[in-house]
């Protein structure tokens, strides 16, 4: 009897993937309908690559020997303030940049999740401005770093204790 | 052979659960909630299809989630009348049944109903409402919505909010490491979650809705530029307008009353600062400045004030501004950490998110005596947003690290989790009241 009963879960299971990959589909459909009714509206979302890392610059920057390989650097709760780890990081990038002035980047600042979005949004922008700062106090032009913030919204890992808020508590390097 | 009806049924559950997207459960019941039974309604359709929804059991699931409430189970009801005629008070006496709510649904038209309900005082034994409202297939959930809404108000005075909806984010992920996609949507469903309808997609996150006081529009941001910026969208037509790209943040859209005005957060001038943007004329009016994060403005009910979230002490906490500009006061004081403020409609409380021994928690604030409550008990709530009536509370927390939507009534005394079946949701905002129709 009790067998019976598992094979009947298992079977239900079994249904209900089966579900959820057709029905995977339909929403796919439906939400490909909806980005079209604000195609008409508006212009379209358009996707910006700003994640994709940098892949076509020189190769100093993808020399895992070099300090330009370390394009994230990370902070403490709450904090803007560079930690000492990262001063050397951030002097070959800003030696990087001031030899190539054809050269640029955007930092962009990224929260962990505790605490209210918009917040968080202004706390990432205040480590990309950390990082700006520095990287014109070693004589970088402006017009060659942009900054942007995520916040909380774009986290490098998924998880909900300590270890992954220390990862996601970050400034990224990204060239164009 | 009964295997294949056990393999049919078996999929009939699963797509309904499906279609229903968002689903409720209470957490928390209370005790003091009124005995009310509500008589599933007859279908007086004969052999024609019956609705796809009992407005009957749609009432008693809304009059339940308020608090108020206690509806008996229909299999506990000794008679399910459905005309005045078929009630017998000394039935329900006896079930301890303080109020009766019976009804029925009759055809009309090629696609319509008339739907008849009529509401009773038990122990007077005397008929205290009863209304008769016609209705389509497409409306007649919220048909239902709109009875528990007069059935609510008759018996407690204060306007029910069960005819409204909330918006909300989801974010999907797919694939894993560096090649994990995100798609991000804004989505907006009738407050019980059912009906949900995406009206923005996109790989790049959206944020911040917030409805427009007729309820007609949703001011959001999307990062589906290089930077983020500010849109308002028409929510029936999708219709919709970029109103800010400055450089830096262009965040955390607030609706004046009067529907004229954006309060919002921009970080042109080098740090994040509260403007009000004029919408028709497109004029932009700085609030605060300080050197601080300045940001999550919220309108007091009567358009006088803001208030909003600043670091300028040292953390964030709570401060209010006179519209016209002016030194900032500073609100909220317990603890370390107090952010995302908005006022109930009466502007006699405000909800925030504050931290207590490293928990992010939903709290609500007596502007005339300072009484902080908090209402909510997760690690990581966040978003609190007010019933249009103030007297449920919707937020967002974690349940095993998936974002969920619960609500918690105003007293604390209720809670309940709105589950969603797939990726994480979050930011819910709670619409103003919808227009309706009502016949004697």
């Amino acid at each position: 009897m009790k067998a019976k009963r598992l094979a009947w879960l298992a079977l239900a299971a079994a249904v209900v993937l089966v579900a959820g990959c057709s029905s995977t589909g339909t929403k796919d459909g439906e939400g490909a309908a909806v980005e079209d009714r604000g195609a008409s509206a508006g212009g379209g979302v358009t996707t910006s690559g700003a994640g994709a890392g940098a892949t076509w610059t020189g190769s100093a920057l993808e020399d895992p020997n070099s300090l330009l390989y370390t394009k994230v650097i990370y902070f403490d709760f709450d904090q803007d303030t560079i930690r000492g780890e990262y001063i050397d990081v951030l002097r070959a990038h800003a030696t990087y940049l001031v030899t190539n002035p054809g050269s640029g980047l955007t930092i962009e600042g990224h929260a962990d999740e505790r605490g209210s979005r918009e917040y968080n949004i202004g706390l990432g922008e205040r480590r990309a401005n950390a990082v700006k700062r520095f990287l014109e106090a070693e004589g970088v032009s402006p017009s060659q770093v942009g900054t942007l913030s995520y916040g909380e919204e774009r986290p490098a890992v998924y998880g909900n204790d300590e270890l992954s808020w220390a990862e996601n508590r970050r400034a990224v390097l990204v060239y164009y | 052979m009964t295997r294949l009806i056990h393999i049919a049924f078996l999929m009939l559950l699963v797509l309904q659960a499906r279609a229903s997207t968002l689903t409720i459960e209470i957490t928390q019941g209370v005790e003091g909630a009124l005995p009310i039974a509500v008589v599933p309604f007859a279908w007086r359709g004969d052999g024609a299809t019956p609705p796809p929804h009992d407005v009957g059991a749609v009432v008693a699931a809304d009059l339940q989630r308020s608090g108020r409430f206690k509806p008996l189970p229909p299999d506990e009801m000794l008679m399910q009348p459905s005309r005045g005629e078929e009630v017998d008070f000394r039935d329900w006496r006896a079930l301890n049944v303080e109020n009766l709510v019976i009804g029925e649904v009759i055809p009309s038209g090629s696609r319509g109903y008339l739907v008849k309900f009529f509401l009773y005082d038990v122990f007077r034994g005397e008929q205290i409402t009863g209304y008769s409202m016609p209705t389509t297939v497409a409306d007649l959930r919220s048909t239902a919505h709109h009875i528990a809404d007069i059935i609510y108000e008759t018996l407690t005075g204060e306007p029910g909010a069960f005819a409204t909806r909330i918006a909300y984010i989801t974010s999907i992920r797919s694939g894993s490491g560096k090649e994990t996609k995100e798609t991000v949507k804004l989505r907006i469903a009738d407050a019980d979650g059912y009906a949900p309808q995406t009206i923005v997609t996109s790989e790049e996150p959206l944020m911040s809705p917030a409805w427009s006081p007729d309820g007609k529009r949703i001011a959001y941001v999307s990062f589906e530029k290089a930077q983020p910026s500010i849109w308002v969208q028409e929510v029936l037509t999708g219709t919709r307008e970029q109103v800010t790209a400055f450089k830096g943040i262009n965040g955390a859209p607030a609706w004046s009353p009067d529907g004229r005005f954006l309060a919002l957060t921009l970080s042109k001038d080098g740090n994040p600062d509260i403007f009000v943007l004029n919408l028709a004329r497109r004029t932009l009016r700085p609030l605060t400045r300080h050197w601080a994060i300045d940001t999550e403005p919220a309108w007091s009910p009567d358009g006088k004030s803001i208030v909003f979230t600043s670091d300028r002490g040292g953390a964030p906490q709570v401060y209010q501004v006179s519209v016209s500009g002016g030194e900032a006061r500073r609100l909220t004081f317990e603890g370390g950490y107090n952010a995302r403020p908005s006022f109930s409609p009466d502007g006699r409380l405000l909800t925030f998110v504050t931290r207590i021994d490293g928990q992010y928690r939903i709290a609500t604030q007596d502007l005339q005596t300072g009484n902080v409550q908090v209402l909510s008990d997760g690690r990581l709530d966040e978003s609190p947003s007010f019933a249009p009536n103030g007297s449920m509370i919707i937020y967002a927390t974690r349940v095993e690290s998936k974002g969920v939507l619960a609500a918690v009534s105003t007293d604390g005394r209720v809670q309940q989790r709105l589950r969603l079946q797939e990726g994480d949701v979050r930011e819910p905002v709670w619409s103003p009241y919808q227009k309706q129709e009502r016949n004697r």
